[in-house]
């Protein structure tokens, strides 16, 4: 269905492009991001009807993603993109993919599955024309922010996304991300029980809370306003209304009356598109809220990681110590094994070896596990991507707050403008 | 009774201007400059002329509060300024409260019966619901007495009478009211024992009477509208201030993003300031003068109503009077022919009132849906200068942060 936008798809994006990727020519220039060498954009939206999981009838939409090589667009040849089409789903898959194949990376956020903080106007539908147009635009920012991330950019498998239309999913599946998925209880377990996490993780951690709490509060603030301010301009409606039955009474007084009650009307609709823009910020506010979650997810993966090295350390120690008290007879700690050597005589000298030959094995292997090379490689990755994605958010957030004020004048300019409009008409009545 | 007839003016309050709100402001400036502009090429209300000849100023102000031990009420200082011969001094400062009002309307009322006598702030307040000594209430009622005494002092006929004489002058004027409450009740009965019966009612007379009955109609609706959009406006602003502390409390774990956030929740904070500004002005400017226009309106009906009584009356005594002529063929008595001077002077009377009405409505309405629009653009030009000065601060450090960067 096609979107009945003044602005195309293209234009749109272009429009939003610094507001909501933060993509400059500065950041282009740096790295040889996949946004540098191909154009990317999520063009259109359209409904198809198929059969789901179960076999049953259902409708979706689906998004053309269109792609260029950028010489051609800077040669300016006027080469028609390839594209394809994605559901919604692959889209999370392709996520899915990345978050766990990097998870040091603070890795961008889908736009919302299902439609969130609404305030009574906007549809929680799903199929909702407005709700798949703003889904389009939050396909395609994530695309380009993905496109552009240093890191994320050179993968494989987004390659394929973007390019092969069939079979995609099956390369994904094939890549067996799926089985290297922590376990949530194993993450919840070492959030609870890690020794000595990274303090600087800690703390970016709470800062994550924090977002994520911040910008919720402020959606759910937002949208009641919304909701108040619609019921402010519409009432003024109503003056429309009793001026224009007013003036059929009226000789002097008719006309002004009339043409004032005219612009209480049009005062009254002009809400509509003012909450319509904001509606992006709203969209901005909301990118911010889920990438606080990837954040999370990051120094939760630190957790886990530095959880791992500090029981594999602790086993180590533990098989160490073991290995010593049998080879040497000296029992350092309490011990069943001990107990019973005591109790019932040692084990005979081949039981001996061949445990100590286990124990040495163990122990080889244990010293393999316990690298704290994975800790820090992590760390280190993580560290960069997180101030990398600190420095995007700051800006990010900053132009979202300055586009804000300025929506706010273009408000309160046409208020005036209205309202001195209605003025004229009193001041000739 | 041509006298009538040659006054067209506007009505228009003489002294200070009504609009008070915002000296200073651009907009405030313009709409004076426009109100006299458009005043000039308006035929029906020589501003400029009536302004010249005006030869009697009122003002009603400086609310004082008196405590005694039977009660405590407030009085206002009436002050006057006139060239007039019917008055000894050419100023004059007295103090007033609202019963004495009150005693001058019925005044008027019995003594120029066929005018119409504009009305009077409502009498009675509840006392548990409203606080009768309340700042904002005091100033609603002072700014409706001294409407009052401008309507009346700015009237042909009334500004003439010898009772707003003696309400302007006399230092103690308590010692008329025992005579104001005999005389209301007096006229009362006799009002109501005339007949109703109407032969023919002149068809302007009716029209007013419909007028009268639809144009409350519509003020109703629109102090109802005026009210509701209050409400509405009250709830945002509850929401918009707790949306504004969001942004601050948010601010607090940022560091580069501080500035840019607490700018927003100050502007938010300003913007709330603006629109409770706004409700303020609404309720003591806009409401009362919607609820005046209400008793204004029954004031006109009830002239009307006494003009048919006179009317009846007068026929009544006509029929009789035909009647003895055909039985003893006597002359048309004196009696049926003054009742007859009496109907068609009340009738030139209230023809005159209600095109001085009209156009002091018209006027009226003008300036306060003027008035309304004001404070509006006023309230979206202080939210407009917020956000414009956050934008250049926020705007500037971003050049600064830039400057610094390739330095």
């Amino acid at each position: 269905s096609q979107s009945a936008n003044v602005m195309s798809p293209r234009e749109l994006s272009l429009r939003f492009l610094p507001m909501l990727c933060g993509v400059t020519a500065q950041m282009l220039e740096e790295g040889s991001t996949l946004l540098r060498r191909m154009e990317i954009c999520v063009a259109e939206a359209e409904k198809r009807n198929g059969k789901n999981t179960v076999n049953m009838q259902e409708t979706f939409t689906v998004y053309l993603v269109e792609t260029r090589p950028m010489d051609a667009v800077a040669e300016g040849r006027n080469q028609a993109p390839d594209s394809l089409w994605r559901r919604y789903s692959e889209f999370e898959l392709l996520r899915n993919y990345l978050l766990v194949t990097y998870p040091y990376i603070v890795v961008p956020p889908l736009p919302e599955k299902r439609a969130e903080f609404v305030w009574h106007k906007l549809s929680a539908d799903n199929m909702d024309p407005d709700f798949v147009e703003r889904r389009r635009v939050g396909l395609e920012n994530f695309l380009l922010r993905v496109a552009s991330h240093p890191v994320l950019s050179n993968d494989k498998i987004l390659h394929h996304f973007l390019i092969e239309e069939h079979g995609w999913k099956e390369v994904v599946y094939e890549t067996g991300f799926q089985a290297k998925a922590d376990s949530r209880l194993r993450a919840l377990s070492a959030t609870f029980r890690v020794r000595n996490p990274d303090k600087r993780f800690m703390e970016m951690k709470h800062y994550s809370d924090e977002l994520q709490s911040h910008t919720s509060q402020l959606l759910r603030a937002r949208a009641r306003v919304a909701d108040r301010l619609y019921g402010v301009y519409k009432v003024h409606g109503n003056y429309g209304r009793v001026f224009s039955e007013w003036s059929a009474m009226e000789k002097e007084m008719g006309d002004g009356l009339q043409s004032a009650g005219h612009h209480m009307d049009a005062y009254a609709a002009s809400i509509d598109d003012i909450l319509e823009e904001e509606e992006h910020y709203a969209d901005q506010l909301k990118e911010y809220l889920f990438y606080a979650e990837a954040l999370r997810a990051v120094c939760r993966k630190h957790e886990l990681t530095q959880f791992e090295f500090e029981m594999a350390s602790q086993e180590l120690v533990s098989k160490k110590q073991q290995h010593e008290e049998l080879s040497t007879g000296i029992v350092r700690t309490f011990s069943f094994k001990g107990m019973t050597n005591k109790l019932f005589g040692q084990e005979a000298p081949e039981q001996r070896e061949a445990r100590l030959k286990l124990l040495e094995d163990l122990i080889a292997e244990g010293e393999e596990d316990v690298q704290e090379k994975t800790v820090e490689e992590h760390v280190e990755r993580a560290w960069v991507d997180m101030h990398r994605f600190k420095e995007q958010k700051d800006k990010d957030l900053r132009e979202a707050l300055i586009n804000y004020a300025v929506m706010q004048i273009s408000m309160c300019k046409k208020g005036i403008q209205m309202w001195s409009n209605a003025k004229e008409c009193f001041l000739k009545m | 009774v041509g006298h009538l007839f040659c006054f067209r003016e506007a009505g228009l309050t003489n002294g200070t201007p009504v609009e008070t709100s915002s000296p200073a402001s651009t907009s405030s400036l313009l709409n004076r400059l426009q109100l006299d502009d458009d005043l000039e090429a308006d035929i029906r209300d020589p501003y400029a002329e009536a302004a010249e000849t005006r030869d009697l100023f009122v003002t009603v102000d400086d609310p004082k509060k008196h405590v005694s031990t039977m009660e405590t009420y407030i009085t206002y200082r009436v002050s006057t300024k006139t060239s007039r011969v019917e008055f000894d001094l050419p100023e004059y400062c007295v103090r007033r409260r609202y019963q004495d009002f009150d005693w001058l309307r019925i005044k008027l009322e019995d003594s120029q019966p066929t005018h119409l006598i504009p009305p009077l702030p409502e009498k009675f307040v509840m006392k548990g619901v409203v606080d009768r000594f309340s700042e904002d209430f005091v100033e609603t009622r002072m700014k409706a007495l001294d409407k009052f005494l401008k309507r009346v002092a700015d009237h042909p006929v009334l500004s003439f009478n010898p009772h707003l004489n003696t309400f302007l002058t006399t230092k103690d004027l308590n010692k008329r009211q025992g005579l104001a409450l005999l005389s209301k009740v007096g006229e009362s009965v006799k009002h109501v024992a005339g007949g109703y019966k109407l032969r023919a009612r002149p068809a302007e007379f009716g029209a007013m009477g419909e007028y009268l009955d639809t144009f409350n109609q519509k003020l109703g609706t629109i102090d109802r509208i005026a009210q509701r959009i209050l409400k509405e406006q009250s709830e945002y602003l509850t929401e918009l201030r707790e949306y504004g502390t969001v942004y601050s409390s948010w601010a607090g774990s940022e560091d580069e993003l501080r500035r840019p956030l607490e700018g927003v929740g100050g502007c938010v904070t300003t913007c709330c300031g603006a629109l409770e500004d706004l409700g303020d002005g609404m309720s003591q400017d806009i409401l009362p003068v919607l609820r005046e226009y209400v008793l204004y309106i029954e004031s006109m009906k009830s002239v009307l109503r006494k003009r048919d009584q006179s009317q009846a009356e007068y026929e009544g005594r006509l029929e009789a009077a035909v009647l003895r002529k055909q039985e003893d063929r006597t002359p048309m008595p004196l009696e049926v022919e003054k009742c007859q001077d009496k109907v068609e002077c009340f009738n030139a009377d209230l023809k005159a009132d209600w095109e001085r009405w009209q156009s002091n409505k018209r006027h009226d309405f003008k300036q306060l849906l003027t008035g309304m629009a004001d404070k509006n653009i006023n309230h979206y030009e202080k939210c407009q200068a917020a956000w414009e000065s956050l934008i250049t601060l926020l705007q500037d450090k971003q050049t600064e942060d830039k400057t610094s960067e390739t330095n």
